[in-house]
């Protein structure tokens, strides 16, 4: 069955706090996801006191401040810190986003921050995404013809080159598919909401010349039907783009091939 | 610990595309649409009969127009139902030996209930 219990390795225990600077007035509590593979403990909470004073306005910047000033051992992905990398996605306040873009003020209360949920674990915040990598190269993510390329750029005129708006801009966070429930049960053979999108973005390019092959590919009671319009991903897009509107473009096509 | 020594690659492609789905898909929405107006048929039917005795019932049913639209009731109510429940245990049901035989048991159950309710409509119209 669906694991709706996390496993017994995965239960989560208290873990440390680490008090802000004496003299600090104004802090913000950050709730932080552990968990270490060379220890064989379980995951804990570890909680730090923040001092706000001397902290930049994105969560991202509360990370790279614990990190650097608190405690070194803090594992998360970070680069380019302006959400067109995708590298610090994580479940901030209990939503899937990117810190670098997540304003610390958006939170009320303590910031919760965990890994992006029903993935393994590498190292705390640090989710191992190689199934979701694999899926993305089983698509086959580049333009296909058989045409004899021109010498020239290939012709697009902008109506066509608009159909890919929305689709270009997604940069695979994986914020999408691991907040999609359908996801999360069957994410072995469900492609899940990111890799439909980039499925989308080259069935909607007026280019590519393997229409067919592609939605031969998705045709799939798991590959693409998983998806039951949950919408949690189009919720949860940092980028605000809708996957949930291409999977259904998608679906739009299995039928108009058949009717 | 770790009997899966496929490349991520492999895990992805798996046994590769069913090549269907799109039937079941649009099966289901066709019965929802067919729904609307029959499941909407049956309720007035039956506030207007609150009351009516047994013989007033039975040959309300034993009239042509009712056994059509009650038989397509229930035939595509079934239908839609069964195709609705693959999909709950395709969600869920992780056991492959679990998984086929609740597909395989949904269908029967469809196709039992289905013949049984045609079996006595026709019994109530053509007076058994």
């Amino acid at each position: 069955m669906a694991e709706f219990a996390l496993p017994a390795n995965s239960k989560i225990g208290a873990g440390q706090t680490y008090k802000a600077p004496t003299g600090a007035k104004n802090t913000k509590v950050f709730k932080i996801y552990r968990w270490t593979p060379d220890d064989g403990k379980n995951p804990s909470i570890d909680t730090y006191e923040v001092d706000m004073d001397t902290c930049g306005p994105m969560v991202l910047d509360a990370l790279i401040k614990i990190k650097n000033e608190m405690d070194s051992s803090l594992t998360f992905r970070r680069s380019c810190r302006e959400g067109v990398c995708g590298s610090c996605a994580m479940n901030i306040d209990g939503t899937n986003t990117l810190a670098c873009i997540k304003y610390i003020s958006d939170v009320k209360g303590d910031i919760k921050i965990y890994p992006l949920p029903h993935m393994p674990v590498v190292r705390d915040l640090v989710p191992d995404l190689t199934v979701p990598y694999a899926q993305l190269s089983a698509i086959e993510p580049w333009i296909k013809t058989t045409t004899q390329p021109p010498t020239r750029e290939r012709l697009q005129s902008p109506e066509e080159r608009a159909k890919l708006d929305g689709l270009w801009e997604c940069i695979l966070c994986f914020c999408c598919s691991t907040s999609c429930p359908s996801y999360w049960w069957n994410g072995e053979r469900y492609l899940g909401p990111a890799i439909l999108l980039q499925a989308y973005r080259w069935l909607a390019d007026s280019r590519d010349e393997a229409k067919g092959e592609r939605l031969d590919q998705l045709e799939d009671p798991f590959r693409l039907y998983r998806c039951h319009t949950i919408m949690n991903c189009t919720k949860t897009c940092p980028k605000h783009l809708n996957p949930a509107k291409a999977i259904a473009e998608i679906k739009k096509m299995m039928v108009e091939r058949t009717i | 610990m770790n009997s899966d020594l496929r490349t991520p690659l492999s895990r992805a492609r798996g046994l590769g595309s069913a090549r269907q789905g799109v039937h079941h898909w649009w099966a289901q929405r066709i019965t929802a649409v067919a729904l609307i107006p029959l499941v909407v048929w049956f309720a007035i039917s039956l506030i207007m009969m609150s009351g009516a005795d047994y013989a007033v019932v039975r040959a309300w049913i034993g009239s042509p127009v009712v056994m059509v639209l009650l038989t397509l009731t229930i035939v595509i109510g079934l239908h839609h139902g069964q195709l609705g429940m693959q999909e709950v245990v395709e969600d869920y049901v992780h056991g492959e030996g679990m998984k086929l035989a609740l597909i395989v048991l949904l269908r029967f159950i469809a196709v039992f209930f289905g013949l049984a309710a045609i079996v006595a409509i026709l019994r109530i119209g053509f007076g058994g």
